[in-house]
Protein backbone atom coordinates (compact mmCIF):
# COMPACT_ATOMS: atom_id res chain seq x y z
CA UNK A 1 0.00 0.00 0.00
CA UNK A 2 1.28 3.41 -0.90
CA UNK A 3 -1.15 5.49 1.09
CA UNK A 4 -3.66 3.02 2.52
CA UNK A 5 -6.74 4.92 1.40
CA UNK A 6 -10.10 3.28 0.91
CA UNK A 7 -9.89 3.91 -2.83
CA UNK A 8 -6.44 2.38 -3.04
CA UNK A 9 -7.52 -0.73 -1.13
CA UNK A 10 -10.55 -1.28 -3.35
CA UNK A 11 -8.55 -0.85 -6.54
CA UNK A 12 -5.67 -2.99 -5.30
CA UNK A 13 -8.10 -5.78 -4.41
CA UNK A 14 -9.44 -5.62 -7.93
CA UNK A 15 -12.89 -4.50 -6.85
CA UNK A 16 -14.83 -2.16 -9.12
CA UNK A 17 -14.48 1.32 -7.64
CA UNK A 18 -17.10 4.07 -7.58
CA UNK A 19 -16.16 7.71 -7.14
CA UNK A 20 -18.13 10.84 -7.78
CA UNK A 21 -17.52 14.53 -8.07
CA UNK A 22 -18.37 16.98 -5.35
CA UNK A 23 -18.00 20.61 -6.35
CA UNK A 24 -17.38 23.14 -3.57
CA UNK A 25 -19.69 26.16 -3.47
CA UNK A 26 -19.01 29.69 -4.71
CA UNK A 27 -19.24 30.88 -1.14
CA UNK A 28 -17.85 30.24 2.31
CA UNK A 29 -20.56 27.69 3.09
CA UNK A 30 -19.11 24.49 4.49
CA UNK A 31 -22.71 23.32 4.91
CA UNK A 32 -23.08 22.86 1.16
CA UNK A 33 -20.33 20.27 1.30
CA UNK A 34 -21.83 18.63 4.39
CA UNK A 35 -25.17 18.37 2.61
CA UNK A 36 -23.56 16.84 -0.48
CA UNK A 37 -21.72 14.44 1.82
CA UNK A 38 -25.04 13.29 3.28
CA UNK A 39 -26.41 12.56 -0.19
CA UNK A 40 -23.53 10.33 -1.22
CA UNK A 41 -22.56 8.70 2.06
CA UNK A 42 -22.17 4.95 1.65
CA UNK A 43 -22.79 5.18 -2.08
CA UNK A 44 -19.26 5.90 -3.27
CA UNK A 45 -15.74 4.86 -2.24
CA UNK A 46 -14.38 8.39 -2.47
CA UNK A 47 -15.48 11.75 -3.81
CA UNK A 48 -13.45 14.24 -5.79
CA UNK A 49 -13.29 17.79 -4.55
CA UNK A 50 -12.68 20.01 -7.54
CA UNK A 51 -10.13 22.82 -7.46
CA UNK A 52 -11.63 26.06 -8.76
CA UNK A 53 -13.34 23.97 -11.40
CA UNK A 54 -13.61 25.57 -14.83
CA UNK A 55 -11.37 28.35 -13.49
CA UNK A 56 -14.21 29.73 -11.36
CA UNK A 57 -13.37 30.73 -7.82
CA UNK A 58 -14.84 28.42 -5.22
CA UNK A 59 -14.18 27.35 -1.66
CA UNK A 60 -10.70 25.82 -1.71
CA UNK A 61 -10.28 22.14 -2.49
CA UNK A 62 -8.06 21.64 0.55
CA UNK A 63 -10.68 23.03 2.92
CA UNK A 64 -13.57 21.30 1.18
CA UNK A 65 -11.71 17.98 1.19
CA UNK A 66 -11.12 18.38 4.92
CA UNK A 67 -14.81 19.10 5.55
CA UNK A 68 -15.82 16.11 3.42
CA UNK A 69 -13.46 13.88 5.36
CA UNK A 70 -14.91 15.12 8.65
CA UNK A 71 -18.33 14.19 7.28
CA UNK A 72 -17.13 10.64 6.83
CA UNK A 73 -16.40 10.55 3.11
CA UNK A 74 -12.98 9.93 1.68
CA UNK A 75 -11.95 12.92 -0.43
CA UNK A 76 -9.93 12.92 -3.61
CA UNK A 77 -8.38 16.35 -3.43
CA UNK A 78 -7.91 17.88 -6.86
CA UNK A 79 -4.91 20.14 -7.32
CA UNK A 80 -4.32 22.21 -10.43
CA UNK A 81 -1.13 23.76 -11.71
CA UNK A 82 -3.03 26.81 -12.87
CA UNK A 83 -3.19 28.59 -9.53
CA UNK A 84 -0.13 27.30 -7.68
CA UNK A 85 3.59 27.07 -8.20
CA UNK A 86 5.82 24.21 -7.05
CA UNK A 87 6.19 25.65 -3.56
CA UNK A 88 2.45 25.91 -3.02
CA UNK A 89 1.71 22.48 -4.49
CA UNK A 90 4.29 20.73 -2.35
CA UNK A 91 3.10 22.62 0.68
CA UNK A 92 -0.51 21.60 0.01
CA UNK A 93 0.45 17.95 -0.53
CA UNK A 94 2.28 17.91 2.80
CA UNK A 95 -0.63 19.62 4.51
CA UNK A 96 -3.19 17.31 2.93
CA UNK A 97 -1.29 14.27 4.08
CA UNK A 98 -0.93 15.72 7.56
CA UNK A 99 -4.69 16.14 7.99
CA UNK A 100 -5.34 12.66 6.61
CA UNK A 101 -6.19 13.33 2.96
CA UNK A 102 -4.65 10.49 0.97
CA UNK A 103 -6.11 10.59 -2.54
CA UNK A 104 -5.06 13.45 -4.78
CA UNK A 105 -5.79 14.17 -8.42
CA UNK A 106 -3.12 16.29 -10.07
CA UNK A 107 -4.22 18.33 -13.06
CA UNK A 108 -2.93 21.09 -15.27
CA UNK A 109 -6.29 22.84 -14.92
CA UNK A 110 -8.61 24.68 -17.27
CA UNK A 111 -7.11 27.94 -18.45
CA UNK A 112 -8.05 30.98 -16.37
CA UNK A 113 -9.22 32.79 -19.48
CA UNK A 114 -12.25 30.46 -19.56
CA UNK A 115 -13.31 31.19 -16.01
CA UNK A 116 -14.66 34.13 -14.05
CA UNK A 117 -11.36 35.97 -13.58
CA UNK A 118 -10.05 35.93 -17.14
CA UNK A 119 -7.57 38.74 -16.44
CA UNK A 120 -5.70 36.68 -13.85
CA UNK A 121 -2.10 35.67 -14.24
CA UNK A 122 -1.91 31.92 -14.73
CA UNK A 123 0.82 30.12 -12.81
CA UNK A 124 1.55 26.90 -14.75
CA UNK A 125 4.96 26.63 -13.11
CA UNK A 126 4.67 22.86 -13.61
CA UNK A 127 2.51 20.79 -15.91
CA UNK A 128 0.46 17.82 -14.72
CA UNK A 129 3.16 15.30 -15.60
CA UNK A 130 5.81 17.23 -13.71
CA UNK A 131 3.42 17.50 -10.72
CA UNK A 132 2.85 13.74 -10.70
CA UNK A 133 6.57 13.08 -10.88
CA UNK A 134 7.18 15.53 -8.04
CA UNK A 135 4.46 13.99 -5.83
CA UNK A 136 5.82 10.47 -6.40
CA UNK A 137 9.35 11.55 -5.46
CA UNK A 138 8.04 13.25 -2.35
CA UNK A 139 6.27 10.08 -1.28
CA UNK A 140 8.76 7.43 -2.40
CA UNK A 141 12.10 9.20 -2.21
CA UNK A 142 11.28 11.72 0.52
CA UNK A 143 12.54 14.40 -1.80
CA UNK A 144 11.30 17.85 -2.52
CA UNK A 145 11.32 18.97 -6.13
CA UNK A 146 14.69 20.65 -5.54
CA UNK A 147 16.20 17.40 -4.28
CA UNK A 148 16.21 18.30 -0.57
CA UNK A 149 15.23 15.52 1.82
CA UNK A 150 12.28 15.56 4.20
CA UNK A 151 11.78 13.65 7.44
CA UNK A 152 8.18 12.62 7.11
CA UNK A 153 7.02 12.09 3.53
CA UNK A 154 3.38 12.54 2.52
CA UNK A 155 1.20 9.45 2.16
CA UNK A 156 -0.41 9.90 -1.21
CA UNK A 157 -2.40 7.85 -3.66
CA UNK A 158 -1.64 9.77 -6.82
CA UNK A 159 -4.29 10.31 -9.43
CA UNK A 160 -4.20 11.87 -12.85
CA UNK A 161 -6.79 12.70 -15.46
CA UNK A 162 -6.87 11.72 -19.06
CA UNK A 163 -9.16 12.76 -21.84
CA UNK A 164 -9.23 9.86 -24.30
CA UNK A 165 -11.06 11.94 -26.87
CA UNK A 166 -8.92 15.05 -26.88
CA UNK A 167 -6.50 15.59 -29.70
CA UNK A 168 -4.20 14.65 -31.26
CA UNK A 169 -6.12 11.39 -30.66
CA UNK A 170 -3.14 9.22 -31.50
CA UNK A 171 -1.07 10.97 -28.85
CA UNK A 172 -3.48 10.27 -26.00
CA UNK A 173 -2.13 6.84 -25.10
CA UNK A 174 1.54 7.91 -25.24
CA UNK A 175 0.57 10.83 -22.98
CA UNK A 176 -1.12 8.44 -20.56
CA UNK A 177 2.04 6.37 -20.58
CA UNK A 178 4.03 9.46 -19.64
CA UNK A 179 1.73 9.99 -16.66
CA UNK A 180 2.17 6.37 -15.62
CA UNK A 181 5.95 6.62 -15.88
CA UNK A 182 5.80 9.85 -13.87
CA UNK A 183 4.01 7.99 -11.08
CA UNK A 184 0.23 8.04 -11.49
CA UNK A 185 -1.45 5.32 -9.42
CA UNK A 186 -4.92 5.85 -10.81
CA UNK A 187 -6.51 7.62 -13.74
CA UNK A 188 -9.93 9.22 -13.88
CA UNK A 189 -10.98 9.80 -17.44
CA UNK A 190 -13.04 12.61 -18.86
CA UNK A 191 -16.74 11.80 -19.21
CA UNK A 192 -17.40 9.02 -21.68
CA UNK A 193 -20.40 9.17 -24.01
CA UNK A 194 -19.04 7.49 -27.09
CA UNK A 195 -18.36 3.96 -25.83
CA UNK A 196 -17.04 2.80 -29.17
CA UNK A 197 -14.31 5.43 -29.27
CA UNK A 198 -13.51 4.81 -25.62
CA UNK A 199 -13.16 1.08 -26.31
CA UNK A 200 -10.69 1.80 -29.06
CA UNK A 201 -8.68 3.93 -26.70
CA UNK A 202 -8.75 1.19 -24.05
CA UNK A 203 -7.58 -1.34 -26.62
CA UNK A 204 -4.57 0.87 -27.30
CA UNK A 205 -4.05 1.25 -23.54
CA UNK A 206 -4.08 -2.54 -23.13
CA UNK A 207 -1.77 -3.03 -26.10
CA UNK A 208 0.86 -1.10 -24.13
CA UNK A 209 0.02 -2.99 -20.95
CA UNK A 210 -0.82 0.26 -19.18
CA UNK A 211 -4.01 -1.13 -17.61
CA UNK A 212 -1.75 -3.38 -15.51
CA UNK A 213 0.38 -0.47 -14.33
CA UNK A 214 -2.34 2.02 -13.43
CA UNK A 215 -5.95 1.78 -12.23
CA UNK A 216 -8.24 3.22 -14.86
CA UNK A 217 -11.54 4.71 -13.75
CA UNK A 218 -13.96 5.70 -16.52
CA UNK A 219 -15.79 9.01 -16.30
CA UNK A 220 -19.58 9.19 -16.49
CA UNK A 221 -21.52 12.44 -16.82
CA UNK A 222 -25.26 12.03 -16.20
CA UNK A 223 -27.26 14.36 -18.44
CA UNK A 224 -29.96 16.33 -16.64
CA UNK A 225 -31.66 17.66 -19.75
CA UNK A 226 -31.29 18.23 -23.47
CA UNK A 227 -29.82 21.63 -22.60
CA UNK A 228 -27.24 19.94 -20.38
CA UNK A 229 -26.28 17.66 -23.27
CA UNK A 230 -25.79 20.70 -25.45
CA UNK A 231 -23.80 22.45 -22.73
CA UNK A 232 -21.52 19.46 -22.25
CA UNK A 233 -21.06 19.09 -25.98
CA UNK A 234 -20.37 22.76 -26.69
CA UNK A 235 -18.86 24.13 -23.53
CA UNK A 236 -17.10 21.38 -21.60
CA UNK A 237 -13.62 20.91 -22.88
CA UNK A 238 -12.93 17.64 -24.60
CA UNK A 239 -16.37 16.11 -24.28
CA UNK A 240 -18.63 15.30 -27.21
CA UNK A 241 -22.11 13.87 -26.98
CA UNK A 242 -22.96 11.59 -29.93
CA UNK A 243 -26.06 12.36 -32.02
CA UNK A 244 -27.76 9.15 -30.87
CA UNK A 245 -27.76 10.40 -27.27
CA UNK A 246 -29.01 13.83 -28.32
CA UNK A 247 -31.90 12.04 -30.03
CA UNK A 248 -32.69 10.03 -26.93
CA UNK A 249 -32.66 13.13 -24.73
CA UNK A 250 -34.83 14.97 -27.24
CA UNK A 251 -37.45 12.24 -27.50
CA UNK A 252 -37.60 11.39 -23.82
CA UNK A 253 -40.81 12.31 -22.02
CA UNK A 254 -38.84 12.47 -18.79
CA UNK A 255 -35.41 13.83 -19.68
CA UNK A 256 -34.00 13.40 -16.18
CA UNK A 257 -34.99 9.73 -16.07
CA UNK A 258 -33.52 9.24 -19.51
CA UNK A 259 -30.28 10.90 -18.37
CA UNK A 260 -30.06 8.52 -15.44
CA UNK A 261 -30.78 5.58 -17.74
CA UNK A 262 -28.01 6.60 -20.13
CA UNK A 263 -25.59 6.97 -17.21
CA UNK A 264 -26.47 3.51 -15.91
CA UNK A 265 -26.04 1.99 -19.37
CA UNK A 266 -22.69 3.74 -19.71
CA UNK A 267 -21.52 2.32 -16.38
CA UNK A 268 -22.61 -1.15 -17.44
CA UNK A 269 -20.77 -0.80 -20.73
CA UNK A 270 -17.64 0.49 -19.01
CA UNK A 271 -17.69 -2.41 -16.57
CA UNK A 272 -17.48 -4.86 -19.43
CA UNK A 273 -14.33 -3.30 -20.87
CA UNK A 274 -11.18 -5.11 -19.87
CA UNK A 275 -8.92 -2.85 -17.84
CA UNK A 276 -11.59 -0.45 -16.58
CA UNK A 277 -11.48 -0.69 -12.81
CA UNK A 278 -14.15 1.70 -11.77
CA UNK A 279 -16.39 4.60 -12.63
CA UNK A 280 -16.21 8.25 -11.70
CA UNK A 281 -19.64 9.90 -11.76
CA UNK A 282 -19.59 13.59 -12.48
CA UNK A 283 -23.14 14.70 -11.75
CA UNK A 284 -22.42 18.40 -11.91
CA UNK A 285 -24.72 20.17 -9.43
CA UNK A 286 -26.85 17.03 -9.54
CA UNK A 287 -25.10 15.02 -6.83
CA UNK A 288 -28.45 13.89 -5.42
CA UNK A 289 -28.78 11.53 -8.35
CA UNK A 290 -25.57 9.66 -7.57
CA UNK A 291 -27.15 7.13 -5.16
CA UNK A 292 -29.87 6.23 -7.66
CA UNK A 293 -27.37 5.78 -10.48
CA UNK A 294 -25.04 3.67 -8.37
CA UNK A 295 -27.92 1.54 -7.17
CA UNK A 296 -29.42 1.02 -10.62
CA UNK A 297 -26.00 0.07 -11.92
CA UNK A 298 -25.92 -2.70 -9.33
CA UNK A 299 -22.95 -1.28 -7.48
CA UNK A 300 -24.44 -1.22 -3.99
CA UNK A 301 -23.56 -1.88 -1.29
CA UNK A 302 -20.07 -0.51 -1.51
CA UNK A 303 -17.46 -2.93 -0.20
CA UNK A 304 -15.98 -2.37 3.24
CA UNK A 305 -12.24 -2.79 3.02
CA UNK B 1 11.47 41.42 -34.26
CA UNK B 2 9.80 43.46 -31.57
CA UNK B 3 6.24 44.38 -32.43
CA UNK B 4 4.19 47.19 -31.00
CA UNK B 5 1.01 49.07 -31.68
CA UNK B 6 0.11 52.68 -31.09
CA UNK B 7 -1.86 53.54 -28.02
CA UNK B 8 -5.28 55.08 -28.45
CA UNK B 9 -5.47 58.75 -29.32
CA UNK B 10 -7.32 59.42 -26.09
CA UNK B 11 -4.54 57.90 -24.03
CA UNK B 12 -1.82 59.75 -25.93
CA UNK B 13 -3.61 63.09 -25.62
CA UNK B 14 -4.10 62.48 -21.92
CA UNK B 15 -0.40 61.84 -21.33
CA UNK B 16 0.74 64.77 -23.48
CA UNK B 17 -1.70 67.20 -21.89
CA UNK B 18 0.05 70.35 -20.68
CA UNK B 19 3.07 70.07 -22.95
CA UNK B 20 3.31 72.65 -25.74
CA UNK B 21 6.68 71.61 -27.19
CA UNK B 22 6.77 67.92 -27.97
CA UNK B 23 9.43 65.89 -29.74
CA UNK B 24 7.85 62.87 -31.43
CA UNK B 25 10.67 60.37 -31.77
CA UNK B 26 10.36 57.47 -34.17
CA UNK B 27 12.52 54.38 -34.38
CA UNK B 28 13.78 53.10 -37.70
CA UNK B 29 14.07 49.39 -36.98
CA UNK B 30 11.46 46.94 -35.60
CA UNK B 31 8.58 49.35 -35.09
CA UNK B 32 9.10 50.80 -38.55
CA UNK B 33 8.77 47.34 -40.09
CA UNK B 34 5.66 46.59 -38.01
CA UNK B 35 4.08 49.88 -39.08
CA UNK B 36 3.77 51.28 -35.59
CA UNK B 37 6.50 53.83 -34.87
CA UNK B 38 8.51 54.71 -37.98
CA UNK B 39 8.78 57.95 -39.89
CA UNK B 40 5.32 57.65 -41.38
CA UNK B 41 3.62 57.00 -38.06
CA UNK B 42 5.59 59.85 -36.47
CA UNK B 43 4.23 62.20 -39.09
CA UNK B 44 0.63 61.07 -38.57
CA UNK B 45 0.85 61.34 -34.79
CA UNK B 46 2.51 64.77 -35.00
CA UNK B 47 -0.29 66.16 -37.16
CA UNK B 48 -2.78 64.76 -34.73
CA UNK B 49 -1.13 66.51 -31.79
CA UNK B 50 -1.04 69.81 -33.68
CA UNK B 51 -4.69 69.59 -34.71
CA UNK B 52 -5.72 68.74 -31.19
CA UNK B 53 -3.73 71.71 -29.87
CA UNK B 54 -5.55 74.03 -32.24
CA UNK B 55 -8.88 72.59 -31.18
CA UNK B 56 -7.94 73.35 -27.58
CA UNK B 57 -7.08 76.89 -28.60
CA UNK B 58 -3.30 76.89 -28.25
CA UNK B 59 -0.44 76.05 -30.52
CA UNK B 60 1.48 72.88 -29.86
CA UNK B 61 4.95 72.90 -31.35
CA UNK B 62 5.76 69.44 -32.56
CA UNK B 63 9.18 68.38 -33.77
CA UNK B 64 9.53 65.11 -35.64
CA UNK B 65 12.57 62.88 -35.78
CA UNK B 66 13.24 59.24 -36.45
CA UNK B 67 16.57 57.64 -35.63
CA UNK B 68 17.88 54.26 -36.69
CA UNK B 69 17.49 52.61 -33.29
CA UNK B 70 16.28 53.96 -29.96
CA UNK B 71 17.84 50.97 -28.19
CA UNK B 72 21.43 52.03 -28.84
CA UNK B 73 23.24 54.82 -27.05
CA UNK B 74 25.06 56.15 -30.12
CA UNK B 75 21.83 56.76 -32.00
CA UNK B 76 19.94 58.10 -29.01
CA UNK B 77 22.83 60.52 -28.38
CA UNK B 78 22.16 62.07 -31.76
CA UNK B 79 18.71 63.17 -30.60
CA UNK B 80 20.09 65.57 -28.00
CA UNK B 81 19.28 68.88 -29.68
CA UNK B 82 15.67 67.96 -30.37
CA UNK B 83 15.26 66.59 -26.86
CA UNK B 84 16.75 69.76 -25.34
CA UNK B 85 14.28 72.01 -27.15
CA UNK B 86 11.23 69.99 -26.18
CA UNK B 87 9.26 69.87 -22.93
CA UNK B 88 8.57 66.18 -23.41
CA UNK B 89 9.61 63.36 -25.69
CA UNK B 90 6.86 61.18 -27.10
CA UNK B 91 8.72 58.06 -28.09
CA UNK B 92 7.26 55.79 -30.72
CA UNK B 93 9.83 53.07 -30.00
CA UNK B 94 9.23 49.83 -28.14
CA UNK B 95 9.55 49.82 -24.35
CA UNK B 96 13.29 49.33 -24.66
CA UNK B 97 13.73 52.49 -26.69
CA UNK B 98 11.52 54.52 -24.36
CA UNK B 99 13.63 53.45 -21.39
CA UNK B 100 16.97 54.20 -22.99
CA UNK B 101 15.81 57.66 -24.03
CA UNK B 102 14.52 58.22 -20.49
CA UNK B 103 17.80 57.07 -19.02
CA UNK B 104 19.94 59.23 -21.29
CA UNK B 105 17.85 62.37 -20.81
CA UNK B 106 16.91 62.12 -17.15
CA UNK B 107 15.62 65.69 -16.97
CA UNK B 108 12.92 65.11 -19.63
CA UNK B 109 9.60 63.31 -19.35
CA UNK B 110 9.65 60.48 -21.92
CA UNK B 111 6.20 59.23 -22.84
CA UNK B 112 5.41 55.92 -24.51
CA UNK B 113 3.25 56.28 -27.61
CA UNK B 114 3.16 52.54 -28.23
CA UNK B 115 2.28 49.41 -26.36
CA UNK B 116 4.98 46.84 -26.97
CA UNK B 117 3.00 43.72 -27.78
CA UNK B 118 5.24 40.82 -28.73
CA UNK B 119 8.34 39.35 -30.31
CA UNK B 120 7.47 37.51 -33.46
CA UNK B 121 7.26 37.42 -37.20
CA UNK B 122 4.45 38.23 -39.63
CA UNK B 123 2.16 35.41 -40.73
CA UNK B 124 0.84 37.64 -43.49
CA UNK B 125 1.03 41.36 -44.26
CA UNK B 126 0.17 43.35 -41.13
CA UNK B 127 -0.41 40.32 -38.87
CA UNK B 128 2.30 39.33 -36.42
CA UNK B 129 2.39 36.17 -34.33
CA UNK B 130 4.26 35.92 -31.07
CA UNK B 131 7.02 33.32 -31.31
CA UNK B 132 9.53 33.95 -28.55
CA UNK B 133 9.35 34.91 -24.87
CA UNK B 134 13.11 35.07 -24.37
CA UNK B 135 12.86 32.36 -21.70
CA UNK B 136 16.61 31.94 -21.63
CA UNK B 137 16.65 28.17 -22.19
CA UNK B 138 15.76 27.35 -25.77
CA UNK B 139 14.31 23.89 -26.52
CA UNK B 140 13.32 24.44 -30.15
CA UNK B 141 15.60 21.55 -31.19
CA UNK B 142 13.25 19.19 -29.31
CA UNK B 143 9.98 20.64 -30.49
CA UNK B 144 10.33 20.82 -34.23
CA UNK B 145 11.09 24.53 -34.15
CA UNK B 146 7.77 25.45 -32.49
CA UNK B 147 7.97 27.14 -29.10
CA UNK B 148 5.59 25.75 -26.43
CA UNK B 149 6.67 28.40 -23.92
CA UNK B 150 5.26 31.08 -26.20
CA UNK B 151 2.59 29.30 -28.15
CA UNK B 152 1.00 27.06 -25.52
CA UNK B 153 -1.31 29.13 -23.29
CA UNK B 154 -0.31 26.94 -20.32
CA UNK B 155 3.37 26.77 -21.26
CA UNK B 156 3.21 23.01 -21.01
CA UNK B 157 6.41 21.10 -21.52
CA UNK B 158 5.10 17.55 -21.87
CA UNK B 159 2.52 17.53 -24.61
CA UNK B 160 -1.00 18.84 -25.18
CA UNK B 161 -3.53 19.28 -22.39
CA UNK B 162 -6.95 17.68 -22.41
CA UNK B 163 -8.48 20.79 -23.94
CA UNK B 164 -6.81 20.47 -27.34
CA UNK B 165 -9.53 20.04 -29.98
CA UNK B 166 -9.38 20.03 -33.78
CA UNK B 167 -5.80 21.21 -33.57
CA UNK B 168 -6.91 24.34 -31.70
CA UNK B 169 -6.32 25.72 -28.23
CA UNK B 170 -8.96 25.56 -25.48
CA UNK B 171 -8.47 29.26 -24.81
CA UNK B 172 -9.32 30.37 -28.34
CA UNK B 173 -10.66 28.26 -31.18
CA UNK B 174 -8.79 30.49 -33.65
CA UNK B 175 -5.42 29.75 -32.10
CA UNK B 176 -3.45 26.66 -33.06
CA UNK B 177 -2.67 24.19 -30.29
CA UNK B 178 1.11 24.46 -30.06
CA UNK B 179 1.45 20.83 -29.02
CA UNK B 180 -0.71 19.59 -31.88
CA UNK B 181 1.61 21.51 -34.22
CA UNK B 182 4.65 20.03 -32.48
CA UNK B 183 3.20 16.52 -32.55
CA UNK B 184 2.47 16.51 -36.27
CA UNK B 185 5.79 18.18 -37.06
CA UNK B 186 7.76 15.59 -35.09
CA UNK B 187 5.68 12.82 -36.59
CA UNK B 188 6.56 14.04 -40.09
CA UNK B 189 10.21 14.16 -39.01
CA UNK B 190 9.90 10.66 -37.53
CA UNK B 191 11.07 12.03 -34.18
CA UNK B 192 8.06 11.40 -31.96
CA UNK B 193 10.47 9.81 -29.49
CA UNK B 194 11.31 13.40 -28.44
CA UNK B 195 7.84 13.70 -26.97
CA UNK B 196 8.00 10.51 -24.92
CA UNK B 197 10.73 11.76 -22.61
CA UNK B 198 9.47 13.54 -19.50
CA UNK B 199 10.70 17.11 -19.58
CA UNK B 200 11.64 18.28 -16.08
CA UNK B 201 10.22 21.44 -14.52
CA UNK B 202 11.41 24.50 -16.33
CA UNK B 203 13.80 27.00 -14.80
CA UNK B 204 11.54 30.04 -14.60
CA UNK B 205 14.18 31.95 -12.63
CA UNK B 206 16.17 32.45 -15.81
CA UNK B 207 12.99 33.08 -17.77
CA UNK B 208 12.54 36.49 -16.22
CA UNK B 209 10.96 35.68 -12.86
CA UNK B 210 13.95 36.83 -10.82
CA UNK B 211 14.24 40.45 -11.79
CA UNK B 212 15.91 41.87 -14.88
CA UNK B 213 18.28 39.49 -16.59
CA UNK B 214 21.68 40.52 -17.79
CA UNK B 215 23.68 39.06 -20.64
CA UNK B 216 27.43 39.50 -20.44
CA UNK B 217 29.85 38.63 -23.21
CA UNK B 218 32.95 38.41 -21.06
CA UNK B 219 35.64 38.61 -23.72
CA UNK B 220 34.20 41.79 -25.15
CA UNK B 221 33.68 43.67 -21.89
CA UNK B 222 36.04 46.63 -21.53
CA UNK B 223 37.07 46.82 -17.86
Amino acid sequence: MKAGSNLEKILEKGQFAVTCECGPPKSASGDVIRQKAKMIKGKVDAANITDNQAAIVRLSSFAAATILMQAGIEPVMQVTARDRNRLAIQSDLLGASAVGIRDVLLLTGDHQKLGNHPEAKGVFDLDSIQMIDMARRMRDERKFQNGEQMDVPPKLFIGAAENPLAEPAEYRVPRLEKKVVAGADFIQTQGVFDIERFEKWMAAVRAKGLHKKVHIIGGVVPLKSLGAAKFVNDKVLGMTVPDSLFERMKKASDAKAEGVKIAVETIEALRKIEGVQGVHIMAIEWEEKVPEIVEKAGLLPRPAV
Amino acid sequence: MIVGERKSVTEILEMTKGYDRIFVAGCGTCVTVCLAGGEKEVSVLSSLLKINGKKQGHEVKVVEGTIERQCEREWVGEMKDKVRDAEAVLSMACGIGVQLVAEMYPEKPVLPALNTTLMGFPTQHAIWLENCRACGDCILHLTGGICPVTRCAKQLMNGPCGGSQNGKCEVDSQTDCAWALIYYKLKAMDRLDWMSKIQPPKRWDIAGHSGPRKTVKEEEVVP
